[in-house]
């Protein structure tokens, strides 16, 4: 039912996510221009809404949780709308509180319910982390199968623009070394779309690395992806771009960065393979691994920290299982080790950029020191 | 209904006539801080509790409503209940014997936190629910496992760390978990488990409002004296409150955080109060003696089912043993021991059974010779059983056999032949 109206109310700024009547009629004038031009788009801001939208109506156990997703729509807006459609009743303004909301949302769904639990920063869940590992990603273990934890974290994840050290960092690693949770970083609309209607109909607990930055981004969408029933297989990774040079592994907002990179390295003439994880856990090795066969060369970027971050475990699993393939050593390209800067140069300095990367493909083909 | 669910909660006034716990009436903090250390509470500061109390919540002293009852004449139980309180409370005992036998012996290894002493809590909270009410507890838990209803082959298995055991050896002491009665764990880190029973009590009332089932289940949170100094209880005193979820938080104060003495860790001891400052009733009971427990909660059991709100209950307690069976247990003066020592809840129950002529020697005897029987049976059960086989090692991590979660048609992607065909979608 969504996808129908969905194609008459398409973005058409900032994020007008449609839910009541009268602004799908409104908005439907102004996007019958995008539709006649042929191309749909849509914000991730939009489908992240849209999917949990669908979801809360076709499963009434869902319900969403989390600080200003009600009344205040979500504090970027992500849940806009839902209060209005769903009631009080399930979508949950909590008070400040994450190890005790978090806590109840993982006994929720013990208990049989599929909670939608909402961080206002990934960095916030550092206040509820034990829930998430030990009493959500443990339990279906340590309890031999008998209580599953059908419950979705969710929430902005890295660095945004100009917010510190506490509000910047990527949790991507140390999530995703936990055995028992699912990890996943969307980065398009439709990315964002599928996965998180997987992650929501999936029996485990998964967390959702969203991107505050990509939230107000548009892309093209297909039909496909705009019906109910879409979802996005958890654990494979999709190329984003075929390349046989070098393969470059990334996630989330660092896949839009690549996929720049690649431009500009094919105007010299090095033809990138662009690897958009989409699942950090479980990771598609066999994808990457398969592309670094095919082209002899690794560069793999994220945003966070370098140390025992996710690209030191794809360089392991490449190391191990391709060694024989590799023309050059693997390349990491990862945020300086140090806490996010203020200032804005400082910050630009501290993240991956399109320049990093096109170095270290280019070093990687051997074309540059 | 929508309202009743939301932000606001009326605290003054209202609250008097929804507890319905007659007499209503002030008691003054009992001898439960009749450890040797003495705490002096200024008494102007004792009073002006008090009259805060008044105004927000009552909260009530059991002892006076128990001892009411006595007075005129009826008794508290019947023969059948008495004695299976008794039988409750001897098995835990038994239970909890055995595996210090078993952990000196080697057959049982790790953390084991073992429970001698408290059965009145467990005995008197749990055998007042159903099957599908839930129990969370904390380390301590075998025997919130067994009087919820696990058999003591399944925990004693499980401690053995067998395939018979009721988490096929994967949990181990501190983590019982039954789906089939409910027992939500068996948590290792204090204050984890709260948030938990809030989320399984926020559940129930969710299905009772928005997937309109007829639910009225109701959870129990045990925890100790230790957590109630942590983030995590208030966050949940605060929520329980605010939503009105039928829960009961049940604080087994044994005085002792492993070497910390609760009155060394606390600016104000008596945890009873704690409720009243969120809004719901505080309870102090003497848990030593199942019948006063088994009072309070009968009323707390039936405030939570009527969908009245959460009640606080703190249960004066005392550990037999050490913290767990690693713990030398030096701290602990020989004088205090002594002294719960003699208010063992066994032999309470014992005497009340004798003298109200409930039960007679024989028909006790013959109760305990069962459960030394059962027990014994346990420990051959879980001896005879095999360890697990290598391949469950990975296996139960998800509840998606493969974790590759579920795709548009509702069955597991792992499934699909396709799905492992070729790699990534371009």
């Amino acid at each position: 039912m969504w996808g129908i109206l969905g194609r008459r109310a398409v973005v058409v700024d900032g994020g007008f996510s449609a839910s009541c009547l009268r602004s799908r009629m409104r908005s439907g004038l102004v996007s019958a221009r995008s539709y006649a031009a042929g191309s749909k788009e849509m914000t991730v801001r939009d489908a992240l809404n849209s999917a949990i939208d669908e979801e809360m109506s076709a499963d009434p156990k869902v319900f969403v949780m989390g600080e200003e997703v009600g009344q205040y729509q979500g504090a970027y807006k992500i849940t806009k709308g839902l209060l209005e459609k769903y009631g009080p009743e399930r979508v949950y303004d909590t008070p400040i509180t994450e190890a005790g909301f978090t806590g109840i949302g993982v006994g929720a769904a013990y208990a049989g319910l599929k909670p939608v639990v909402e961080f206002m920063t990934f960095n916030f869940s550092m206040q509820a982390i034990d829930h998430i590992i030990n009493s959500a990603a443990k339990s279906n273990y340590m309890s031999a199968g008998q209580i599953n934890v059908p419950i979705v974290f969710r929430g902005p994840n890295g660095a945004a623009a100009g917010v510190g050290a506490q509000h910047s960092q990527c949790y991507a690693a140390w999530y995703a070394s936990v055995p028992g949770l699912k990890v996943l970083a969307p980065y398009s609309a439709e990315d964002a779309r599928g996965l998180l209607k997987a992650a929501i109909r999936d029996p485990d607990p998964v967390v959702f690395l969203e991107n505050e930055l990509l939230y107000g981004e548009s892309f093209p969408i297909s039909e496909e992806a705009l019906d109910s029933s879409f979802c996005l297989p958890i654990g494979k990774a999709k190329i984003e771009r075929e390349g046989k040079d070098v393969t470059i592994t990334t996630f989330s907002k660092m896949v839009g960065f690549a996929l720049k990179a690649a431009e500009k390295l094919a105007e010299e003439g090095i033809s990138a393979e662009v690897i958009n994880l989409r699942s950090i856990r479980p990771l598609d090795r066999a994808t990457i691994n398969a592309s670094v066969r095919k082209t002899s060369r690794l560069v793999t970027v994220e945003e966070g920290f370098p140390q025992h971050g996710v690209c030191a475990e794809i360089c392991a699993s490449v190391v191990e299982e391709s060694f024989s393939y590799l023309d050059a050593p693997v390349e990491r390209i990862a945020g300086a080790d140090v806490p996010m800067p203020y200032a804005a140069n400082l910050e630009r300095l501290a993240l991956p950029q399109v320049e990093d990367i096109v170095r270290a493909a280019k070093r990687a083909c051997f074309r540059s020191k | 209904m929508a309202t009743s669910f939301s932000a606001t909660l009326p605290l003054h006034g209202s609250q008097e006539s929804r507890l319905s716990l007659t007499p209503i009436r002030l008691a003054p903090p009992s001898s439960f801080l009749g450890s040797t250390r003495s705490l002096s509470i200024p008494s102007s500061r004792s009073r002006l509790y008090h009259a805060h109390a008044a105004r927000r919540s009552p909260v009530v002293g059991v002892q006076e409503v128990v001892k009411d009852k006595k007075i005129t004449n009826s008794l508290l139980i019947t023969k059948e209940e008495g004695l299976e309180l008794y039988e409750d409370m001897i098995l835990g005992r038994s239970f909890e014997d055995m595996c210090a036998q078993m952990y000196y012996r080697g057959k049982m290894f790790g953390f084991v936190h073992l429970y001698n002493g408290q059965e009145a809590v467990s005995t008197g909270f749990i055998k007042l629910l159903t099957q599908s009410d839930s129990v969370v507890s904390t380390y301590r838990d075998h025997v919130h496992a067994l009087s919820k209803g696990v058999s003591a082959r399944a925990v004693m298995s499980e401690l053995f760390g067998k395939v018979t055991g009721c988490c096929r050896g994967q949990g181990g002491s501190m983590h019982m978990f039954s789906k089939e009665h409910n027992m939500l764990g068996g948590f290792a880190f204090i204050g984890e488990g709260i948030p938990v029973a809030t989320g399984a009590a926020f559940t129930s009332k969710y299905k009772r409002e928005v997937l309109k089932q007829d639910c009225d289940d109701v959870t129990v949170a045990f925890f100790g004296d230790g957590t109630c100094n942590n983030g995590q209880f208030y966050e949940c005193l605060n929520m329980a409150a605010l939503y009105k979820l039928p829960i009961i938080f049940v604080v087994e104060n044994n005085l002792w955080a492993i070497g910390m003495s609760h009155l060394r860790s606390t600016s104000d001891p008596e945890i009873w109060k704690k409720g009243p400052a969120f809004g719901m009733p505080g309870v102090h009971v003497d848990g030593m003696d199942v019948l006063k427990v088994r009072e309070v909660a009968k009323e707390a059991v039936t405030r939570a089912r009527r969908g009245e709100g959460p009640t606080l209950v703190e249960c004066e307690t005392y550990r037999f043993r050490g913290h767990s069976l690693a713990d030398p247990d030096e701290l602990r003066d020989a004088a205090e021991k002594a002294k719960y020592a003699a208010r063992d809840p066994i032999t309470a129950l014992k005497k009340y059974l004798m003298e109200n002529k409930l039960a007679n020697e024989g028909e006790l005897k013959t109760i305990e010779k069962k459960i030394d029987e059962l027990v014994e049976e346990a420990v051959e059960f879980a001896d005879a059983s095999p360890q697990p086989g290598r391949s469950q090692l990975l296996e139960n991590v998800f509840a998606d056999p493969k974790g590759f979660g579920i795709g548009p048609d509702g069955r597991y992607r792992c499934e699909d032949p396709k799905f492992t065909e070729g790699t990534a979608q371009v």
